[in-house]
C-alpha cells in the first residue's frame, strides 16, 4: 500500500478523473466477475455438482432401462413415431437435469446473497451495480446447467454408441442440440424463479414447497414420461405451461425427429425466451430495488 | 483549503410505505468532507446514520437535496464513485464458504483489478488485519474481531480514496476495538478520508477530526469533539448517586451546584467546572451519595445536552 499513499491530496478535478478510469472495467464486465465469484463459491459443494451431473443419468436411465423400459416392451407411439421407451424419455429427463440445476442455484444462494450471508450487499458497495449481479447470478447457474446437461447429452449418446441394445439417440447429427434446448428452458425456469427467491424477505420454506408443488407436478404431468396427449384435457395444461415440455419436445425433436411442426417448434422457442425475458424483467427490478433499500 | 471529497446539500431520504405518511430517514443534512480528513457521524439507534452512509456509499438514491462525492453525483456515476470507495458495512457480509484469502481476492475482482494485482494485495492486507495464519481458514471460523477486521481489508483492497465505516466496532470487546482503532489511524496517516458512524462516543473522539451529531435525521450539533464538548458542555462532571428512588428528591437539594444538572434514572450528572468542589459542596449541604465519580465531560454529555437523550440505549 506505501507506493500508494498519498501525503499531498490529489484535487477534485484529479479524483473525478480517477474514478471514471477505475469505474470504465467494472461497468463493462461486471457481470461477469459476479460470475466469477458465483463459480468460486460453487467450488465449496464442487463434488455434489460432479456427482450430480454424472450421478443422476446413470441412475435415472439405468432405472427406467433394467425397469419401466422393461415392463413396456411395446414402443411408444408418439405422433406416428414409433420410438424405444428409453428413447421418448430420456431427452424429457435431460431437461429435468437443467431444470434442477435451476432449482438449486437460483434459489439458495439467491437467498444467502440477500439474507443468509447478505454478500450480495458487498457485492453492490463494490463498482458492480445491482443488475450485474442478478446477471452474475444467471451466468453462472447456466454455467452449471451447461455442465449437467452436456455431461447428459455424452452418456445418453454413449448408451446408444455402445451397440448394447438400447437407443437414445437415433439422430445424432441433430441429436446435440438437445444441450442447448436444455440450457434454455433451464433459464426459462430459473430466471423467474431467481427473481422469486430475491423477493422474499423471510424464510418460511418455500423453496421446499416449490419443489414439492412445483417443480415436482411439473415433472409428472409434462409428458416426461408419456406423450402430453395421454393425459386427460383437464391436466393438460400443466405441460402447456412447464418449461420442462416445451424444452423436451425440443429435445425430442433433435434426439429422434418427433414430429412436432414448425409453428410449434416457434412456440415452444418463443414461450421459453418469453418466460426467460420477463422473468429477467422481474429479477432485475427485485435486485435493484431490495439493494437500494 | 482543497476542496470537499463529499458534499452534501440539504441531503433528504424519505420512505413511503401504504398507508402511512412518509418516513424522513434523513431529514435535510448538510455537510463537506474534506480530503484526508477524519469525519463523524454521531447519533443514537434510527438517527438516519446508515442511511446517511448508503447515500454516500452510493447505493441508495437520496429523495432529495444535492449530493457530490468525489465531484461526481452517485446517480449518474455509481460504479465509478464506489470503484474508489472502501465500505465496512455495519453488518459484515463476507462470504461464508470462501476463504479469508479468498474473500479479498475476489473483492479486488470487481474492481476489475487483474488476478496477479488481487492475490497481492490479498497478502499485504492480511498482514495489515493481522490474519495471516487465518488465511487458509473458511470465514465462518473467524472470531467477531477478525471478521470484523477482515471486513475493513477487504474495503481497502482497492486503495480507496474514501473508507466509510457504519458502526466498525458496535460488538467488538474492548481489545479487539483497540487493535481496530490502531488500524484506522495508520490509515488516516495514510491520507485517507474516513467517514465513520459510532454510537460510542469514546470512539468519536479518538477517531474523528470534526463530527456532526445527528437525531432523526436532522443535524444538532457539527463541530471538532472538543469544540463541542467546549461549546455544549461544562468541564468536568459529577457523577452521584442516591439509589434509584432517591435521586430525583436529592436533584432538587442539589440544585445550584455546578452549571446544571441532569437527572438520569440511575444517577444525577452534576455539571460543573471543577467536579472536585462541586463534590464537596454536596457533602456541605448534607446529603451523602452512594457512590461518587468526577469526570471529564463526554460527547455523551453533549448528546444528552442537545436532545435529552442518552445515545445508547
Amino acid at each position: 500500500m506505501s507506493d500508494t499513499a498519498q501525503s499531498a491530496q490529489p484535487s477534485l478535478d484529479e479524483l473525478r478523473a480517477e474514478a471514471m478510469e477505475w469505474g470504465r472495467k467494472p461497468r463493462r464486465f461486471g457481470s461477469w466477475y459476479v460470475t466469477e465469484h458465483m463459480i468460486r463459491a460453487m467450488r465449496a459443494y464442487g463434488w455434489t455438482i460432479v456427482v450430480g451431473a454424472l450421478g443422476q443419468p446413470v441412475l435415472y436411465l439405468l432405472g427406467l432401462a433394467a425397469g419401466l423400459a422393461a415392463l413396456i416392451q411395446a414402443p411408444i407411439l408418439d405422433r406416428g413415431v414409433e420410438v424405444d421407451y428409453l428413447t421418448f424419455v430420456a431427452p424429457a429427463l435431460l431437461v429435468t437435469a437443467a431444470l434442477s440445476v435451476a432449482s438449486e442455484e437460483m434459489t439458495y444462494p439467491v437467498m444467502a446473497g440477500f439474507k443468509w450471508r447478505r454478500y450480495f450487499y458487498g457485492f453492490n458497495a463494490s463498482a458492480l451495480s445491482s443488475p450485474q449481479i442478478a446477471h452474475g447470478v444467471i451466468i453462472g447457474a447456466t454455467a452449471r446447467m451447461a455442465f449437467a446437461v452436456a455431461a447428459y447429452y455424452l452418456f445418453i449418446w454413449l448408451l446408444g454408441a455402445l451397440g448394447i441394445g438400447w437407443t437414445t439417440v437415433p439422430n445424432p447429427e441433430t441429436g446435440w442440440l438437445a444441450v442447448p434446448a436444455g440450457i434454455l428452458a433451464g433459464i426459462a425456469f430459473g430466471i423467474p424463479l431467481m427473481a422469486y427467491a430475491g423477493s422474499i424477505e423471510d424464510d418460511k420454506g418455500q423453496f421446499a414447497l416449490v419443489q414439492r408443488f412445483v417443480f415436482m407436478p411439473m415433472f409428472l404431468f409434462s409428458g416426461t414420461f408419456y406423450p402430453l396427449d395421454t393425459l386427460p384435457g383437464w391436466l393438460q395444461w400443466i405441460g402447456w405451461i412447464s418449461p420442462l415440455w416445451h424444452g423436451a419436445e425440443l429435445g425430442r425433436l433433435a434426439t429422434y425427429g418427433a414430429v412436432v411442426p414448425p409453428v410449434m417448434i416457434a412456440v415452444h422457442l418463443a414461450y421459453l425466451v418469453v418466460l426467460s425475458g420477463l422473468g429477467y424483467l422481474w429479477g432485475r427490478r427485485i435486485f435493484v430495488e431490495r439493494l437500494a433499500k | 483549503m482543497p476542496e470537499a471529497v463529499i458534499r452534501a446539500d440539504n441531503l433528504v431520504k424519505a420512505y413511503t410505505a401504504k398507508g402511512k405518511p412518509d418516513f424522513l430517514a434523513v431529514d435535510g443534512l448538510s455537510f463537506e468532507v474534506a480530503p484526508g480528513e477524519s469525519f463523524g457521524l454521531l447519533g443514537p439507534n434510527g438517527a438516519g446514520k446508515s442511511t446517511t452512509m448508503k447515500m454516500i456509499g452510493a447505493v441508495s438514491t437520496r429523495t432529495s437535496g444535492d449530493l457530490s462525492i468525489l465531484g461526481l453525483d452517485p446517480d449518474r456515476y455509481g460504479p465509478e464513485i464506489r470503484s474508489r470507495l472502501g465500505v465496512v458495512p455495519q453488518q459484515d457480509n463476507l462470504d461464508g464458504e470462501l476463504n479469508a484469502r479468498e474473500n479479498l481476492y475476489i473483492y479486488g475482482r470487481y474492481f476489475g483489478l487483474p488476478g496477479k494485482v488481487c492475490a497481492a494485495k490479498a497478502d499485504e492486507l492480511l498482514a495489515f488485519a493481522q490474519l495471516e495464519d487465518k488465511a487458509n481458514n473458511k470465514v465462518d471460523q473467524l472470531s467477531g474481531g477478525m471478521k470484523r477486521r477482515l471486513t475493513i481489508a477487504r474495503g481497502l483492497i482497492n486503495d480507496p480514496r474514501i473508507l466509510l465505516l457504519d458502526e466498525p466496532t458496535t460488538g467488538l470487546d474492548p481489545q479487539a476495538r483497540h487493535v481496530l482503532w490502531d488500524r484506522l489511524f495508520r490509515l488516516k496517516e495514510r491520507g485517507t478520508t474516513l467517514v465513520l458512524t459510532t454510537h460510542y462516543m469514546d470512539e468519536a473522539e479518538q477517531l474523528c477530526d470534526r463530527l456532526i451529531v445527528v437525531d432523526k435525521g436532522r443535524i444538532m450539533a457539527e463541530g471538532s469533539p472538543a469544540s463541542l464538548i467546549r461549546e455544549h458542555s461544562s468541564r468536568e462532571v459529577l457523577e452521584v448517586r442516591f439509589g434509584s428512588d432517591r435521586n430525583a428528591a436529592a436533584a432538587a437539594q442539589l440544585q445550584g451546584i455546578g452549571d446544571r444538572i441532569e437527572v438520569l434514572p440511575d444517577r444525577i450528572l452534576v455539571y460543573a467546572h471543577d467536579g472536585e468542589a462541586a463534590l464537596e459542596r454536596v457533602t456541605a449541604s448534607g446529603l451523602h451519595p452512594m457512590t461518587s465519580l468526577v469526570r471529564r465531560s463526554s460527547l455523551e454529555d453533549v448528546f444528552l445536552r442537545l436532545t435529552g437523550r442518552s445515545l445508547i440505549e
